[in-house]
């Protein structure tokens, strides 16, 4: 898949709508990726399902979802009217479900599918999330393979308990690349006046800028265990946060809280912000930068 | 002590006063100073219970109000609040009214859109504005601030669909008239906020009159500050809670789906009026 700019649109983020990631890409976005999609008709949970705190946001919106049949006009809508590449996010609670609904969605031609096997707010209903055990990741991602011909990426978790045994069984099932990381956690924030959690869910994903030097480490390590390209999420917020990010070893950033943080403009901010670095850096492509914080020999041993 | 970073959490107030405004439509005052504009929100959060918008009805230095319609089952919890209890507050939220450049503010609410309006209303008089207040509802006992508005100095008209006080029938029709038998002297612009067929009735009396006007819309809101994307609207993709609530008429017309459909929380489209 070629994206337009190294920015990408993070699942989640402005995505429930096709016109709103029309209007992302419209501000620059390299890429746009849907809010996960799913089968069945969910309303996610009750409010709050989202809070910024002092060092990152927090949020357990509960996979809301239309049903995959207004899924898909949101997609394709997305599709035929967007400047930047769309990936389809799926998530689903079996194996096989996964396969049904890459099935549907492959229809709708997005330019590639993300497979969230990652989310951490929807433990009660689904169980452990996939990506924490090598074999159910991959079981997802055969899946998925098993019922589309796009280009897949395995959307991985920081709260995995060896993340390079995760990326490589999904490397094994036939994952194009990798994006890490979905959100940190749970965590959860107390209203000390009420004396009660504040997000309806009690508990949520953490991301944002307390997200970043995890998500930092997390692709550090995936670089070196895998050949895939790797889409680095996680605090993106800034053209440092973003290089820092390739140079260890993503090819793109996925951007979410940022836009909290920059604004919707958040995207061009960041590709200028980027390319000042590489002017003064003596940079001419991004490729010159992806993994340069490894040792060499690292990159070579594995 | 907390320390001061940028959040979105909810504040803690007391409820100062709660006054009953209207059948089923009641105020609550907070003392504390918010800093909004007119057409501003907040997010009134019930700890367990859910968390859900309103505009600011009134503001001075010290205080501010919400104004709460029972409408289902969160609403029918804030009735049940007493003075002295505690809830959250967030915000405020969105984009508010611009009104400093005109000479004339034209004030069509309907039901409890008059919340934010009272609200423009009171800053516009205190900026020596003329203002005009066009209230309607279905009946006399549904119309919010009567005693407030009738004692300010802003011209008020109410209208109400079965004549049972003030002028009988629709608030766009006195719209309509008002702005036919208009002199055109001194600048005008129209502020609306209420159920969505008004709404788009005053889109199309104002664009073909041509006159200026800003709108107050609803969408299902979640996050309340530009992230989760629940309340974008087609096809612009704009986001009510932060591009909005207030929008300019040229925005408005080109919202495709304004008075045909809008979305449930999970996401799917329904028709306008329908309640699931
Ligand atoms: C920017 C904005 C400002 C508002 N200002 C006021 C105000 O000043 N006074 C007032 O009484 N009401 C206001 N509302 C509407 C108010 O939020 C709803 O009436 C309230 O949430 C209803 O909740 P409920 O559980 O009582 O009713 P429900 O039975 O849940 O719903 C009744 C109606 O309210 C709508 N609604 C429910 N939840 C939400 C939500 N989270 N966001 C938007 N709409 C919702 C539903 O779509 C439905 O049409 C405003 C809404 C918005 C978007
Ligand atoms: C409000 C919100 C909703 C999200 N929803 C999804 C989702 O539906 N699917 C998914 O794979 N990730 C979801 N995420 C995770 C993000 O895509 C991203 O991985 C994470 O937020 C870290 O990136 P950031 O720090 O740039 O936000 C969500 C994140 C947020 C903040
Ligand atoms: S309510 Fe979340 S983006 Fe507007």
């Amino acid at each position: 898949m070629k994206l337009r700019n190294p920015t990408v649109l993070a699942s989640g983020i402005l995505g429930v709508t096709g016109s709103s990631l029309v209007n992302v890409a419209r501000h620059g976005a390299g890429a746009v990726t849907t809010k996960s999609i799913g089968l069945n008709e969910r309303a996610g949970h009750k409010n709050p399902i989202l809070l910024a705190f002092d060092a990152g946001l927090i949020n357990a919106v509960g996979l809301p979802c239309p049903g995959i049949e207004e899924s898909l006009y949101e997609l394709r809508y997305a599709v035929e009217n967007s400047e930047a590449p769309v990936i389809a996010s799926l998530f689903a609670s079996t194996a096989s479900e996964f396969g049904v609904v890459a099935e549907r969605v492959s229809r709708a031609k997005p330019a590639m599918i993300e497979v969230n096997i990652s989310c951490p707010n929807v433990a009660s209903e689904f169980g452990r999330p996939f990506a924490l055990e090598a074999t159910s990741a991959a079981r997802a991602v055969e899946a998925v393979q098993a019922n589309t011909r796009l280009p897949i990426v395995a959307k991985l978790s920081p709260n995995a308990n060896n993340i390079c045994d995760i990326a490589r069984a999904v490397e094994e099932a036939g994952a194009d690349a990798v994006s890490a990381v979905n959100t940190l956690g749970p965590g959860m924030i107390i209203d000390i006046h009420s004396a009660k959690p504040i997000l309806c869910n009690k508990t949520g994903g953490i991301s944002g800028p307390a997200l970043r030097p995890i998500a930092l480490r997390c692709v550090y390590d995936i670089y070196k265990a895998v050949d895939l390209p790797i889409i680095g999420i996680g605090g993106i917020d800034s053209g440092e946060a973003a290089i820092a990010m390739i140079m260890a070893g993503a090819r793109a950033v996925g951007i979410g809280s940022g836009i909290y943080y920059r604004g919707i403009d958040v995207f061009s901010s960041v590709c200028k912000e980027i390319q000042e670095f590489m002017d003064h850096g003596g940079y001419s492509r991004i490729d010159e930068m992806i993994g340069i914080a490894h040792e060499k020999e690292a990159r070579n041993q594995k | 002590m907390r320390l001061v970073y940028n959040t979105e959490l909810p504040l803690m107030l007391r409820i100062e006063r709660i006054a009953d405004e209207a059948e089923d439509i009641k105020t609550l005052v907070f003392m504390h100073r918010l800093n909004s504009r007119p057409g501003q929100f907040i997010m009134l959060w019930l700890p367990r219970i859910d968390e859900k918008p309103f505009a600011v009805s009134y503001q001075d230095t010290d205080k501010f109000a919400i104004t709460v319609k029972s409408v289902g089952e969160f609403s029918e919890a804030v009735h049940r609040l007493k003075p002295g209890d505690r809830v959250g507050i967030r915000g405020p939220y969105g984009k508010g009214f611009e009104f400093e450049l005109y000479q004339h503010v034209l004030i069509v609410a309907g039901g409890y859109g008059a919340a934010p309006l009272s609200f423009l209303a009171n800053q516009a008089m205190l900026q020596g504005k003329r203002v005009t207040f066009i209230l309607g509802a279905k009946k006399a006992s549904h119309l919010p601030y009567l005693n407030r508005l009738s004692q300010a100095h802003v011209k008020l008209i109410t209208v109400t669909e079965d004549g049972s006080t003030g002028i009988r029938g629709l608030a766009t029709e006195v719209l309509a008239r008002i702005l036919h038998n208009h002199d055109r002297t001194g600048s005008l612009s129209v502020y609306a906020c209420g159920p969505e067929a008004m709404l788009k009735a005053v889109v199309d009396i104002c664009r073909n009159l041509h006159v200026a006007a800003q709108l107050s819309l609803e969408r299902y809101i979640k996050c309340g500050f530009g992230i989760c994307g629940q309340c974008c609207v087609d096809e612009l993709g704009i986001r009510i809670c932060k591009e909005g609530p207030v929008v300019d008429l040229e925005t408005a017309a080109s919202i495709t789906e304004l008075g045909v459909y809008k979305r449930t929380p999970s996401g799917r489209r329904i028709a306008m009026g329908d309640k699931k």
